[in-house]
């Protein structure tokens, strides 16, 4: 990067069309802002007030410019339309075969989990060449993750799962930013997303964890004591969850829902909102119990319930109970703010 | 009446009974404060908004400085988020939804329509009253702590996470609103009930055209506003969950509600500058509107479609692709009229007079830059660009290029254009026309790098950012400077010019419309007989021929 760049790294697979887009827009408005400049001052200094010219010559329009300067402009302004709703379809089209990330926004910094376990604070390791889906919710207030070099950027709410993926195309360290204005350190909410080559991927992801996402969701499991009624028996008091991820369910009012994330997390939060057809509306809400990592390792292990390989989950990782947080959370640059310091991490609060 | 012709309709005044006049009607502070001639209650709304106008610069400005340097080391973080709320509160709540409408539209909408005031002049002198209540709330808020939640007061931070002064901030501009309200209403009805014998719709200024339009979306969408922030300051005081999901509520309902307000708020800031803009380049090419009725049908559809694309600000906040993909066309489709507009004033040009005094400077400023405000518009309607750009520096320029480079270069151009009216005074020529340069030359600098440091990728409202965006953050601030200046200058010689100010005639600009055709600064009831019109908008021989015929010359 030089000093002065007019563009962020491409460093995504839909950077080079969003950059596409961007310059063909440049290149046709700029064309007409230019003609229209360019026709208001030939006609200023053509037709400037000079004695013979005190009135102007009147003459009526001819219709047929009227409605060409409503047509064109209508007819581009489609065309751009569908560039970037085609464009947008693209950017929210979620490849199959995504890495499972989970990101959780709080005054001020970003908490990233991996499936296989890793936390870290500020700061992301991804792979290259590989999409990675993020699944984020935020704790307090309305935060919003932007990847500049990726060209993506998806605001975190506090009351639902959102999604969002990139695949990185080239190695190196690039910006996460919170867009949407947060409180005090707003513009301290911000960390780096390192992108690693397949190799130096794998060794990273090795460098420990706590165990699987899964597996932290399955203790918290036992912990909050769901299992108590979410057995697989006949004749549980709540309904068996295997092979519930992704299912369409039926209702106890008769309507049906897909379980999807925001799904699960609801059921949890405000379990009476949703009961299933042929249970009790007996569960006691969660609310305010169990915080959104929690919440994500909870839903980490109903995802994998039923389920014989756990999805997505790249390698199997050492069991070691270092924590890692990553690279040293990085491109303060000389930054006025603190960064967040590990005893702020999320493994302190339980 | 109806059997008065042009030809005994008098315009203008004997010599000797032109001296009376609003300004020497009455004298004493409450002959102003008690006041409900339209003319005296702009001249009231004058003095208020560029007091705040004052402020808001003040805030940016600080801004401006602080982002000299990467690091955030001229204030703290809490003062510098307090600096750019307060900014875009003043300036969007105080100044840019007033400006033109109480100050231009009070002065001179009755008088183009032959009307001796206002329908409701007793509401307007109480529209001047709320409006100055809730900026002394506002006034209170800057003094006691400020605010820190963004013009916009997203919730939940609004509501549950901010210590600032959130309650009354949003109580003042809630009772602003009402004000804007009564404009409007005044307006519409005047508009309806109190033309000129011979003032047909059609024969009507686009001024009045699109101060309708204006009217209208005033009427229809402040409501929506009132609902919004009483609904947030319940949430904020009683703790009734609306918008907090941990009370029960929906954040991004806020989002809905509030842009279904300030979306069409846009319209009630721009409409106004584009009734400017049509006077001024129909007075300053003397030349008839090119498509009159385009330009004129172009302000209602501009009210109209702008109620249809509130959610335009919410591509990635959590709203569905098909809703983002609707709300994307609604966009493109209200660029239509606006870009209508813009053509036929640049047609308006060809084969005119065109003078180069100071208010078509101005006016050629708003052309070129209010297109680049528009195009860019087009960026952040098309999906795909704006999940990048959104919440970047990009949208920050966007709307600077619209409400400065539009607005405010309009604000300027009436300003000047009715200087002579108002005051009955000249404003220094060479002085107007170097502080135009001046804006425009400031406003470029300031605004345009924005567009580029927001596509690399600094987001909007940072007190710190990363290294590399520094260059074009310093020539904004460069940019700044000269904007100030050029700002400064006008309070300066206009102020000067009321009392040296070359003295004005009845129609210093050799221009069409009513209220050049009573004395400057008009007579407190604006006409001593109803006038009665014969000639078209703009018509200049028709014109010209009546007022030869009425004045005896």
């Amino acid at each position: 990067m030089n000093d002065f760049p007019l563009f962020p790294e491409q460093a995504s697979s839909v950077s080079p069309l969003v950059d596409g887009l961007y310059l063909g827009l440049v290149a046709i408005t700029g064309v007409v802002s230019l003609l229209i400049w360019i026709v208001i001052f030939y006609f200023a200094i053509k037709y400037r007030r000079r004695p013979d010219n005190e009135l102007a010559q009147e003459q009526e329009p001819p219709a047929i410019l009227e409605m060409t300067w409503t047509i064109v402009p209508l007819v581009i302004f489609i065309g751009i339309f569908i560039a970037g709703a085609w464009l947008f379809f693209r950017i929210n089209a979620l490849p199959a075969n995504a890495i499972e990330i989970y990101a959780t926004g709080r005054q001020w910094m970003w908490k990233f989990q991996h499936p296989t376990g890793q936390r870290e604070i500020n700061t992301l390791h991804v792979p290259v060449n590989r999409p990675v889906k993020i699944t984020m919710a935020s704790e307090d207030v309305i935060h919003s993750l932007w990847f500049p070099a990726f060209r993506v950027k998806a605001d975190v709410l506090p009351n639902r799962f959102r999604t969002m993926w990139f695949e990185a195309t080239k190695p190196g360290k690039y910006h996460i930013f919170c867009a949407e204005y947060c409180g005090t350190l707003h513009s301290g909410m911000i960390g780096s997303v390192i992108v690693m080559d397949a190799v130096a991927y794998q060794r990273w992801l090795a460098g420990g964890s706590e165990g699987s996402l899964a597996s932290q969701g399955e203790k918290l499991f036992e912990k909050y004591a769901c299992n108590t009624c979410h057995t697989s028996t006949s004749g549980a008091r709540g309904p068996n969850l295997a092979g519930l991820y992704g299912k369409t369910r039926q209702l106890a009012d008769g309507s049906s829902v897909v379980a999807d994330e925001n799904y699960i997390r609801e059921s949890i939060l405000n379990p009476q909102a949703k009961i299933a057809a042929g249970f009790a509306p007996v569960m006691p809400t969660f609310q305010g119990q169990v915080s959104e990592d929690d919440l994500i390792r909870l839903l980490a292990y109903v995802r994998t319930m039923g389920v014989e390989q756990p999805v997505a989950t790249p390698v199997e990782s050492p069991q070691s109970a270092i924590e890692s947080t990553g690279a040293p959370a990085a491109p303060a640059d000389g930054r006025a703010e603190a960064q967040p310091t590990s005893t702020t991490t999320p493994g302190n609060q339980e | 009446m109806t059997s008065t012709t042009i030809d005994d309709a008098p315009f203008i005044e004997p010599s000797t009974r032109a001296r009376r006049n609003y300004l020497n009607d009455e004298y004493g502070v409450l002959s102003w404060l008690l006041t409900k001639d339209h003319k005296r209650i702009a001249i009231l709304y004058l003095f208020s908004v560029t007091i705040f106008f004052v402020v808001g610069g003040i805030f940016a400005f600080l801004m401006r400085l602080e982002l000299l340097t990467p690091e955030g080391d001229m204030f703290t973080s809490d003062t510098y988020n307090k600096l750019f709320t307060l900014h875009g509160i003043v300036m969007i709540f105080f100044f840019l939804i007033p400006a033109i409408p109480a100050v231009m539209g009070n002065f001179i909408l009755p008088i183009m329509l032959g009307a001796k005031d206002l329908a409701f002049p007793k509401l307007n002198l109480l529209s001047w009253y709320i409006y100055m209540i809730g900026g002394t709330l506002g006034v209170i808020v800057i003094i006691t702590g400020g605010v820190d939640t963004g013009w916009t007061f997203y919730t939940p931070f609004s509501t549950q996470y901010s210590n600032t002064k959130v309650f009354l901030t949003t109580l003042g501009a809630f009772i602003t609103g009402f004000s804007s309200i009564l404009t409007g209403l005044n307006f519409l009805v005047t508009i309806h009930r109190m033309r000129a014998p011979g003032l047909t719709w059609y024969r009507l200024p686009l001024f009045v055209w699109s101060m309708y339009a204006t009217s209208v979306v005033i009427m229809l969408a402040t409501p929506v506003l009132a609902i919004t922030l009483v609904l947030l300051m319940v949430e904020r005081v009683l703790q009734v969950g609306i918008f907090d999901p941990a009370l029960g509520g929906d954040p991004v309902l806020y989002q809905h509600m509030f842009w279904f307000y300030s979306h069409p708020a846009v319209y009630i800031m721009i409409l106004p500058g584009m009734a400017v803009i049509s006077e001024c380049v129909a007075a300053f090419t003397r030349k008839k509107i090119f498509g009159y009725k385009f330009v004129a049908f172009s302000s209602l559809a501009i009210a109209f479609l702008g109620f249809l694309v509130w959610a335009h600000h919410m591509f990635v906040a959590g709203i569905s692709v098909y809703a983002a993909m609707i709300f994307s066309f609604l966009t493109m489709l209200v660029a239509v009229p606006s870009a209508i507009k813009v053509f036929n004033w640049t047609a308006t040009m060809y084969k005119a007079s065109v003078s180069w005094q100071t208010p078509m400077l101005y006016v050629m400023g708003f052309i070129g830059l209010f297109t680049i405000g528009g195009v860019t518009g087009l960026f952040l309607g098309a999906l795909g660009v704006d999940v990048h750009v959104h919440d970047s520096y990009f949208v920050v320029a966007h709307f600077h290029y619209i409400m400065v480079g539009g607005t405010i270069m309009a604000y300027m151009a009436g300003i000047h254009y009715w200087w002579p009216k108002i005051t009955g005074r000249m404003y220094p020529e060479w002085w107007g026309r170097l502080s135009a340069m001046l804006v425009f030359v400031g406003f470029n600098l300031t605004f345009f790098p924005q567009f580029l440091v927001g596509y690399v990728g600094m987001p909007r409202r940072y007190h710190a950012y990363a290294p590399e965006f520094q260059v074009l953050n310093v020539l904004s601030t460069a940019g700044a400077t000269v904007l100030a200046a050029g700002y400064l200058l006008p309070m300066i010689y206009l102020f000067w010019s009321l009392k040296f100010g070359r003295k004005a005639g009845t129609n210093p600009w050799g221009a069409v419309g009513l209220e050049w055709a009573t004395t400057s600064p008009p007579p407190k009831e604006n006409f001593h007989e109803t006038p009665v019109v014969t000639w078209d908008a703009y018509d200049y021989p028709a014109f010209l021929k009546a007022m030869r015929e009425t004045q005896h010359v």
